[in-house]
């Protein structure tokens, strides 16, 4: 078979079930298109021997009865992988090895995965552009010079050069969905507390999820259903009903109720953007959905809370890092120069920003003004959706305010760079699942995406839409290989 | 707002992270940009809202306070930069 890297998970699974293909024969090519592919710089750490190794011992001894048969997967390099290097894209973890796994990836691992390597993402996933990881700036497969967005980039970058069939990414404030929505792929964030938190580097423990990236809805519905579970190792999983939302997953979306909000949108939106929802809207339409218009009046609130709840919780989780347990230490002439000297050069400039905002806003005499005062605007906004899921059952949105952009553009402005995130990261806020769809492209060619958010648990009914309309769009992502010499 | 580089020294001591005046400045710069930003929360009244410190509706479960991993001692010392047999080994504290 010839193009084995281009198939979805859900033919390559099928293919190994039937035994057509061999997981060494996959294994093989999607190593070797990720050897030819080192200028998208995706990979911080390849697994590529090991990988082969498994896919040999696979096939001796085959399990068909698995959701993922010897199937090679890239993962974002936030997760905790037992025996290989896992650096968060920090220079502080560059030769931190984990004693032990995330959960969400030996979920992914039982079904029979098997883990080619670790991908690129922003310093402890704090960027909207994969520029701040210390192992370099991604490529993205769309274009040369351009982002894939961030802080999921390398896998958002690799699953779209089809150098892995599907991949997890995390999202705090959009870290799945807005790569997605830049490389022309699907991305869940599932509801806060569906998948583990445990073994994930964390950022924002408050918003921080887990969550399936892949090439169509029907994959990304396969996924979920494997990493989302409930784990006694995470203090805030939740124990509910999860659904078989593959085996669950239908078109049929006739007298849902759709809201469109009218406050996403924002002042300088793009008309392709514009146009892009309203194209939304009638495909939704044809499918039989109603429309609703709905109003979250606190929307424009949602990224100044965000940009001190995030922070402050990232500032207290990243004060493990003093360079004496595990990875980078520098030398100081006593403990505490020690420490700072340490953080100092083992920190890049946006996590040491954001550590610096953090400590401010929770330090004596700002807590009330700042931490307080985000966390009941955090109350309002939730409350804003609460509300709206009165009248609707799903909410439709763009995905971003913009395509993606070129590398170095926004590099030196962090207030535009954190603008991307807007219509994403209210979602964060309120702990909803969402997933972004590719749904068109803007004048130069780049994929532009639409977000569907639903109601906490009800992933089902949002893949359902997006599977829905994605039938409708008939999105073709159009990758040149101009990386490939 | 303005944070002023006083207080930017300050924080960076509270941070543990060594700052030089440039990086100060630089700082100073950034901070005050994005805290211009987050001063629009003011325009709300919060003064009847409820701070949300958790959209997971659940209290903390209890278990049992048992040891799982054992014998994991030399795989946790592995990593560590700097190690003397069973310890970390951190610059000289006490004169």
């Amino acid at each position: 078979m010839s193009n084995i890297t281009s198939l979805t998970l859900t033919e390559l699974v099928k293919n190994i079930k039937n035994k057509k293909i061999s997981s060494e024969e996959t294994t093989k090519a999607f190593i070797e298109r990720g050897e030819k592919s080192r200028d998208l710089n995706a990979y911080i750490t390849e697994n590529f021997s090991n990988a082969l190794e498994k896919a040999k011992s696979f096939d001796q001894k085959p399990n068909f009865d698995l959701k993922l048969p010897g199937v090679p997967m890239a993962v974002k390099d936030l997760f905790c992988t037992n025996g290989v290097k896992t650096t968060a894209g920090s220079k502080i973890l560059n030769n931190f090895i984990p004693p032990y796994e995330s959960t969400v990836t030996k979920n992914i691992w039982n079904e029979g995965a098997i883990l080619l390597g670790k991908l690129n993402c922003d310093e402890f996933a704090m960027g909207s552009s994969n520029e701040t990881s210390f192992f370099g700036n991604v490529q993205s497969p769309i274009d040369k010079d351009l982002v894939p967005g961030g802080s999921s980039g390398g896998s958002a970058s690799a699953l779209a050069a089809n150098l892995t069939p599907i991949t997890i990414g995390t999202d705090t404030g959009g870290s799945i969905r807005q790569p997605a929505s830049f490389t022309g792929t699907v991305g869940l964030k599932p509801t806060y507390g569906s998948c583990s938190r445990y073994g994930i580097v964390a950022f924002a423990s408050s918003l921080d999820q887990a969550g399936p990236m892949s090439k169509n809805v029907k994959d990304c519905a396969l996924l979920q259903e494997i990493i989302s579970t409930f784990d006694v190792n995470d203090s805030t999983s939740i124990d509910f009903k999860r659904n078989a939302y593959s085996k669950e997953l239908t078109n049929n979306i006739k007298g849902k109720k759709i809201g469109i909000p009218k406050e996403y949108r924002v002042d300088g939106m793009s008309k392709e953007i514009e146009d892009l929802w309203v194209k939304g809207i009638e495909f939704v339409k044809n499918c039989g959905a109603e429309i609703v218009e709905i109003s979250l009046p606190h929307t424009n609130y949602a990224l100044p809370a965000y940009y001190i709840v995030a922070p402050a919780e990232a500032s207290s989780n990243l004060a493990r890092y003093d360079g004496v347990k595990y990875g980078f230490r520098s030398k100081g002439e006593n403990l505490i120069d020690m420490y700072e000297k340490t953080r100092s050069e083992g920190f890049g400039e946006e996590v040491q920003r954001r550590i610096m905002i953090g400590t401010y806003v929770l330090s004596s005499g700002y807590y009330d003004a700042y931490y307080l005062k985000a966390q009941k605007v955090r109350k309002l906004i939730k409350n804003d959706f609460d509300e709206a899921y009165k009248k609707v059952d799903a909410i439709l949105t763009p995905s971003t305010p913009s395509a993606a952009f070129k590398i170095g553009e926004k590099v030196n402005d962090p207030v535009s760079m954190y603008l991307n995130d807007i219509f994403t990261v209210p979602v964060n806020l309120a702990g909803l699942p969402a997933i972004s769809i590719p749904a068109g492209v803007d004048a130069k060619g780049y994929p532009l995406g639409l977000q569907i958010i639903g109601k906490a648990f009800d992933e089902q009914n949002i893949l359902n839409i997006a599977y829905a309309m994605e039938e409708k769009i008939e999105f073709k992502n159009k990758i040149t290989d101009w990386w490939i010499k | 707002m303005t944070i002023d580089l006083k207080t930017i020294k300050h924080i960076s001591k509270l941070s543990r992270i060594s700052v030089d005046d440039e990086k100060v400045k630089k700082l100073a710069g950034d901070l005050n940009s994005i805290f211009d930003f987050i001063e629009k929360l003011n325009e709300l009244n919060t003064n009847k809202v409820e701070p949300l410190t958790s959209v997971a509706e659940t209290t903390l479960r209890l278990r049992v306070d048992e040891v799982k991993s054992k014998d994991i001692r030399d795989l946790i010392l592995k990593n560590s930069p700097d190690e003397n047999e069973d310890f970390f080994v951190v610059p000289k504290v006490i004169e």
